[in-house]
Parts: C-alpha cells; structure tokens; sequence
C-alpha cells in the first residue's frame, strides 16, 4: 500500500497509516528523496502513529531517510512514535540515533520550523551566545 | 518382633484405603488418646515447662505459652483421634497469625512441636516400660500421625509467613512510583527503594505514558532514594532514557549517589548518552533552561539528539 506524501509549505509530510510491508518501505523512501528534490522543501515528517510494530527494516529506512533527506537538504523528523513500541524499539538495540524524534506531528512541525529559522540564522555570522 | 513385622506391614497395606487403620491399630490409638486425655493437665504442664527450659517462644509469657499449649495439646489428640487435620491446620494457621508479629522464629515453632512429640513419646515409654512389644505397637500406630502432626504445624507456620510475605511484596510494589508533572512539559519521576526487573519496567511504562499524555519535552528521574544499582538496572535507565528521546522528551537523571557512581564506573556501564546533573534542584534549574531555550529559538541542539544534548 502506497504512503500518501503531502506538501505542507516548505514541508513534506509522509503518515504512514498502516502496517508496511519492506518493499512499501523501500519505495517510500525513494518516492520521499526523489520529492525533496523535486519539491526543493526544507523538511520531512515521517508519521508513525499508526504503526504498532517497527522492525529492525523500518528503523533502518527511517534512518536512511534522515540521511538521504539530510544530503539533500531537508531535516528529516520522525513523529508518533506510541510508548510501547519505543520500549521494544530500544530493547532490541534499534534507537534511531542522530536522527530526530518529537511525539507528534504538531510538535514536528514546531520542530522544523525551529531548524529552519536556525538555518537562516546560521547562515549570518552569529555570535556566540550560551554555546558550547 | 514376628507380630510387630506382621503389623506393621497391616498398617502399610490398608493405609491407601482412606486411612482406615486396622481393628487392632485403631484400638491402639484409642488406647493412646484415652491415655493422653487422662493425663491432660500433666503432660500439657510438662511441655510447657520444656518449652521455657529450652528458652522457646522467648518473646510470649509463661501464661501465654501455657494457653497456646494446652489448645495446641487439644488439637493434637484431636488429630490423633480423628486422622483429620483440617482442625489443626485451621488452628495452626490461627496460631502462626497471631505469633508470627512477635517475632516467633521457625525454628521455636518446629521446637515446640517436636517437644511434645518428646513429652508424649516419653510418657509412653513409661506407661509401657514392662511391655516392651506392646511399646513397640503403640508407636507404630502413634509415630506417623505424630509426625504428620508436626508437619501440618511447621508447614502451616511456613506458609503463613510466605503468606505475609507476598502480602508485603504486593504492597511494596503497589506504592506506586508516581510520575508528577511540576509545570507544563516538565515531569519528575522520583524513585525510593529497590528496583528489581519488574519494578523497572512497570516504571518505563508509566513514565513513557505520562510523557505522551502530559506532552513532556523534559523529564527529571531522581534516584537519591535508590540505594544500589546493578547493571541490569542501570541498563535498563539507559533504555528509558532512548525510549523517552523516541517520544520526543530529554531525560535528565539526578540524584546518583557517590556509591552508585562509583559501582557504574566499576562495572563499566556505558552512560555516555545520559544527561546527569548532581541532585534535583539542579536538574530542575536544567530542564527549565532547556524549555526556555526551547520556547524561545530552539538552540542548535535542542530536539535533534536531545538525550545526548547535556552530556559534555
């Protein structure tokens, strides 16, 4: 089944809303990559509220997606994550890392707009304030 | 010794069918229990005495044990009599009930039950001195339903004490570890006592839950009330802390004492990834900046590893 990718201003947003199969996986991936080009936005949300399962193939495509989105400009933020499958997630070693988790889509997008307002301000020398 | 071979092996045969003892060995036990009846009041005298000279039940007075010994004494001829021992189980639990909270041991209760199997068997020996084959039946009829006697007491001791102690354990386990939001985004999770596995996890469940209901973005574990750690419990905060970062929300843990850090170290539990701050009021004054950074324009680092964001 096909993942509906939606255009939200500078966003792309990807709601899983059901369980996926590896291949589905796969071609979300590339259909996302190929969007961020193509749409030159500056942030992807995945949605995985829906999903009450995450196996070591879907962590690994959402980190993939991060990375891939990353090279290409665009943050990637991972949303919806339920309690339990965090808990499971992070048993079986599969913690996402360097890649961003919020609880929600509403906090996703507070999330890139903060990243994006960042990035126009590290784009003017900035000084140094409450860092490091 | 032919006719107490002969006997004995009666008993054995007819034991299976309900415990129906044979003609001659049930009119031994009544002979037995008209004997203990009679001499009730000295023999009972005589096994609380040997109770205080072995200095059991120490923490009952001498009324008090004298009480307890003859409604026990009563009970066991009764079960002698009957071959039942729903009446002594019940009395026996009734016993270890009211017992157990003075801080009477096991060892007094198998004590005093062994006593009078003593004090019995001894008197006994006497009444039937000059009829040794005679001695030999009577306890042949009188030493299995002794011995099951004393059982039925020290098991029913037993399990009133495991009784009590799972009683005990449900309640520790029921105070609840209580996840408290302290303003808006922020919760605290203070932890008191011993964490085993189960405690762990019940604690990661309630906290992941909280964090999505209360929408937190940080949360502060305290540990100061956990005495020890172990690297199962440690890993297992390690796992929290992830499972919360996946739920958008930083952890920040307080409270570790000297000992702990140390046994960490030790045993060389990664907790690189932990943000720790030394006790609570300072992990408080931490979270607040954080959302403050946060509310205000989100720092470089805020939300992109937000577990690993303090921890340099």
């Amino acid at each position: 089944m096909e993942v509906p990718i939606l255009r939200q201003g500078q966003y792309l947003i990807a709601s899983i809303q059901s369980a996926l199969t590896d291949a589905d996986l796969s071609h979300l991936r590339e259909a996302l990559i190929a969007q961020v080009g193509r749409s030159r936005c500056r942030g992807v949300i995945v949605d995985v509220t829906a999903l009450d399962v995450m196996d070591s193939f879907a962590v690994r495509t959402l980190r993939d997606i991060a990375h891939m989105a990353r090279l290409r400009g665009a943050e990637t933020v991972i949303v919806g994550i339920q309690p339990d499958v965090a808990f499971a997630m992070v048993q079986l070693g599969l913690t996402l890392k360097g890649v961003a988790t919020v609880l929600d889509l509403e906090e996703g997008l507070a999330f890139l707009d903060g990243r994006t307002k960042e990035r126009t301000l590290d784009a003017k020398p900035k000084k140094p304030s409450g860092r490091g | 010794m032919e006719t107490k071979k002969s006997m004995s092996v009666s008993t054995r045969a007819s034991d299976p069918s309900a415990g129906a003892l044979t003609e001659s060995s049930a009119g031994l036990l009544r002979e037995l229990v008209a004997h203990l009846r009679q001499n009730r009041t000295q023999l009972r005298e005589e096994w609380a005495r040997r109770i205080t000279r072995a200095e059991l039940l120490t923490a009952m007075t001498e009324e008090e044990i004298f009480a307890e010994a003859t409604a026990v004494y009563d009970n066991y001829v009764e079960a002698l009599e009957t071959g039942t021992f729903e009446a002594l189980q019940a009395y026996s639990r009734r016993l270890s009930e009211r017992i157990i909270p003075r801080g009477v041991e096991t060892d007094e209760v198998v004590g005093i039950v062994l006593l009078l199997r003593d004090v019995l068997a001894r008197s006994l020996f006497n009444k039937y001195q000059d009829n040794v084959e005679k001695l030999n039946r009577i306890l042949d009829s009188y030493e299995p339903a002794a011995n099951r006697i004393a059982n039925t007491v020290a098991v029913g001791f037993v399990e009133e004490r495991e009784r009590i102690i799972r009683q005990q354990q449900e309640a520790i386990r029921e105070l609840s570890t209580p996840v408290l939001q302290v303003r808006e985004r922020l919760l605290i999770l203070p932890i008191i006592g011993v964490i085993d596995p189960q405690r762990a996890r019940q604690l990661t469940e309630q906290l992941l839950r909280a964090i999505r209901a209360n929408r937190a973005k940080v949360v502060v574990i305290d540990v100061t009330g956990v005495a020890a750690m172990d690297s199962g419990v440690a890993n297992h905060l390690v796992q929290t802390v992830e499972a919360s970062r996946l739920l958008g929300a930083t952890v920040i843990v307080t409270g570790l004492s000297p000992e702990i850090a140390q046994t960490l170290v030790t045993i060389g539990v990664d907790l690189s990834e932990m943000a720790t701050v030394g006790d609570l009021q300072g992990g408080i004054e931490e979270a607040e900046r954080l959302l403050a950074d946060r509310a205000a324009i989100p720092g470089p680092q805020a939300g992109r590893e937000p577990g690993t964001e303090l921890n340099r």
